[in-house]
């Protein structure tokens, strides 16, 4: 039977193995002298700060705070703790004003408005997914909308509606690395991306946004793996008691309700039970679902695996060129 | 009626199908890779404009969305349960 404890790790041996492939990586293979990564207020990028810190030493790391509009009040806050924990020097970039003036945030209400036409100031949205554990229910997302008054609505978007909307907020994590990669020419830097093992497997990210970067540190490690490097590493207790958020719209998110199937804990021990061909009943006591549910869970995975395998793929060219 | 002639049309030309030879009326739309999740959004709306059908949340199942024959027995059905009958395609 599958237990927690397949996720244990030996976190200092992992955080030295990370920092060497850092070193090998930015100055070596990237011949780059130091490392810019964006720092949410989450513990990816939080662990990310620190073993880059570790690895090149804290003045060779630029941590960014990117806030816009429907940034959470508390990530900012949350940053600075991370970076002044491990003496890295920041920069706040607001990013409202470009985002603004770009359309994202008018192209966002347009789209919202074919579904409920009163929406605008004052209003705030959420995308999210029906839980697959509950039904075999396919992962059709629904917008939620909370007037001024406090009021919430939620309906299924039309196709053209709901990627509209995405299109639009995937102005965010593009911005944000387009702001990562000038600072990164300007210092002779590389970007960090901050994806766990979840995250980049499940393609929960956005193609050349949170997506792009020039080394993904912590891609490999399940984000129960993350949270224990976290503690190691001696990220402030705040941030590691913080629930994952996508802070990206403006109604408050977890993660599960609008990518994953399940809390990352249980979802770390699915993602580690699929990769390990373990029948669905091994799985099942360690994460209190029943084996119907895990199989789930699987076909959930398959199907965020066969989306992300484009979020991965280099841009095609029709013969090999070069190298 | 046979509606999986409309839906497979559908099907041909909005989806990428490699080999439509190949696509039988019980091939799985979204483990072959045809259709993801906002596909099914796109066949949602194709089968409530063509067929008059609403299609509710608790419906967007595998079992009815999830091949041609699937959802042509899932919208005959909808369609012989609709009081008035639904509109012909």
């Amino acid at each position: 039977m599958l237990t927690r404890a397949a996720l244990a790790i030996d976190a200092e041996a992992v955080s030295q193995r990370i920092c060497e492939h850092l070193r090998a990586t930015v100055l070596g293979t990237l011949r780059r002298r130091g490392l810019v990564l964006g720092v949410s207020g989450g513990v990816d990028s939080a662990v990310c700060t620190a073993l880059a810190a570790r690895a090149l030493g804290p003045d060779k790391v630029l941590a960014l705070f990117m806030p816009e509009r429907d940034s959470s009040d508390a990530a900012l806050r949350l940053g600075r703790l991370v970076t002044d924990r491990f003496g890295v020097p920041t920069l706040v970039e607001t990013l409202g004003p470009a985002l603004e003036a770009i359309g994202c945030y008018a192209r966002q209400v347009e789209a919202i408005r074919t579904v409920f036409p009163a929406y605008g100031d004052g209003w705030k949205c959420k995308v999210t997914l029906p839980s697959v554990v509950d039904s075999d229910r396919l992962s059709i997302s629904r917008l939620v909308v909370q007037s001024p008054s406090g009021e919430t609505h939620s309906s299924r978007m039309p196709a053209a509606a709901y990627l509209a909307l995405v299109a639009a907020t995937n102005y965010k994590q593009r911005l944000r690395k387009t702001t990562e990669y000038y600072h990164a020419d300007r210092l002779g830097y590389a970007v960090v991306g901050t994806p766990n093992r979840l995250e980049y497997d499940q393609g929960f990210f956005v193609k050349q946004g949170d997506g792009a970067a020039d080394v993904k540190p912590i891609a490999h490690l399940y984000k129960t793996q993350v949270y224990a490097l976290a503690e190691h590493l001696g990220v402030p207790d705040e941030v590691r008691a913080q629930a994952p958020t996508t802070d990206t719209y403006s109604l408050p998110q977890t993660q599960e309700e609008f990518y994953f199937a399940l809390p990352f804990d249980r979802m770390d021990l699915c993602l580690y039970g699929k990769d390990h061909a373990l029948p669905a009943a091994e799985v099942a006591g360690a994460v209190g679902l029943s084996p119907e549910q895990v199989e789930r869970v699987y076909r959930d995975i398959d199907a965020k695996r066969r989306v992300a395998a484009s979020l991965h793929a280099a841009p095609a060219v029709l013969e090999p060129v070069g190298r | 009626m046979n509606l999986e002639p409309s839906i497979r049309a559908f099907v041909e030309k909005n989806f990428y199908v490699a080999d439509t030879a190949a696509l039988g009326a019980e091939t799985s739309l979204l483990d072959s890779g045809i259709i993801d999740s906002t596909g099914v959004l796109e066949v949602i709306a194709f089968l409530e404009e063509t067929f008059g059908i609403e299609v509710a949340d608790d419906e967007m199942l595998p079992e009815n969305l999830d091949t041609i024959g699937r959802i042509a027995r899932y919208v005959a059905k909808k369609r012989a349960q609709a009081p008035d009958g639904a509109k012909p395609c």
